[in-house]
């Protein structure tokens, strides 16, 4: 596997950050914060809309080394590169088509949850289209010509065979004795 | 219409065939854009010499590597001599040291050895994904032009080295 993750560096950091919030702890003073007494997490960012922005559009976007997660749900570091490129750049005022191309340039359609409709993918898209109209235009066809079919209709015998049948006759088994 | 049994069997077949192609391939290799564009420009510090820069100016006029390492990927331990015997051979590689620890990487090259003409440190991995990285190791061959011809995914092999990158060097130094 071609993949790697310095996952020794993510260790080092979350005993770092551990470390941090223990002494954040001791720091604090001992008033208890109004979100902790209400029992709610205190919002880890400062900004709540552009998270939002942020995490929607993380959502569209594949990461690419665990290949079927978005990279909102990931967490490589090089999916949390990616959203911290993402919050960057809206932070810096470009729109999310903006942020899309610039990673597309990079990393290519494959980070597109949604693939462009352009002339590879239109077997893609238009591929259950044609299923469906091929499918139907056989159904019709099949369903034509079984109407031209002449009916067959019971000969008198098996109409007083039938009648008999019907009228409580003990069926007479044609194919064996038994 | 004797023959309509076959046709389930038909599509059954077509079906295999594209399934059993699709078990050929890698997943993990993505196509990058960025083949026969031209290469993002860096200004790094270099790993041995924080102080002063090296970048894609300096090798304007080369046909050269950038491979992008890490002390922590073990990958690049297995691709290590290959690039060790491409330097010898008098190809100019560049190290491109993604998102590792000065340190652990000095004493990486100091223990291995160092096949790298420069090496420069991308801390943050930021100059990574300017080149769509998203697996160490990766191998970018830049011609003179300074445009990427070729991307190697994941560890290069002796056997890359002779089929694939070996002719497209001889290849692109040609063309001047």
């Amino acid at each position: 596997m071609p993949v790697e993750r310095p996952t020794f560096q993510r260790l080092r950091a979350l005993s770092l950050s551990i470390l941090f919030a223990v002494v954040a702890l001791a720091a604090t003073d001992p008033q208890p914060v109004e979100a902790e007494s209400s029992g709610q997490a205190q919002p880890l960012v400062a900004d709540p809309v552009l998270e939002a922005r942020v995490q929607s559009l993380a959502h569209k976007l594949r990461c690419l080394v665990c290949q079927n997660e978005s990279i909102a749900e990931s967490r490589a570091p090089l999916a949390i590169d990616l959203r911290n490129q993402v919050r960057e750049q809206f932070a810096a005022g470009k729109n999310e088509d903006e942020v899309i191309e610039f990673l597309v340039t990079r990393y290519g359609d494959f980070v597109l949850y949604l693939p462009p409709f352009k002339p590879v993918t239109v077997l893609l898209w238009l591929g259950p289209v044609l299923f469906l109209v091929a499918g139907g235009g056989w159904l019709l066809l099949r369903l034509r010509s079984r109407a031209r079919e002449p009916k067959q209709h019971l000969s008198d015998a098996e109409r007083a065979r039938a009648q008999a049948l019907l009228a409580g006759a003990p069926a007479e088994n044609e194919e064996s004795g038994s | 219409m004797k023959a309509k049994f076959l046709v389930p069997l038909a599509i059954f077949l077509v079906l295999a065939g594209f399934l059993g192609y699709g078990l050929t391939l890698n997943p993990r290799e993505v196509p990058s854009p960025l083949i026969d564009k031209p290469a993002p420009g860096f200004s790094l510090a270099r790993l041995e010499a924080p102080g002063q820069q090296f970048g894609t100016e300096d090798m304007r006029g080369k046909v050269w590597l950038l491979n992008v390492w890490a002390s922590w990927c073990v990958s690049c331990r297995q691709e290590h001599p290959q690039l060790v015997a491409l330097a010898r051979q008098g190809v100019p590689v560049i190290g491109l040291n993604y998102k590792d620890e000065r340190d652990a990487a000095l004493k990486w090259l100091k223990d291995h050895g160092n096949p790298y003409a420069q090496t420069v440190a991308d801390p943050d991995g930021r100059i990574g994904i300017d080149y769509g990285v998203y697996g160490t190791p990766e191998t970018f061959l830049i011609d003179r032009g300074g445009v990427i011809r070729y991307k190697h995914i994941g560890p290069v092999t002796p056997d890359t080295i002779r089929n694939v990158l070996l002719p497209r060097i001889a290849e692109l130094s040609r063309a001047g």
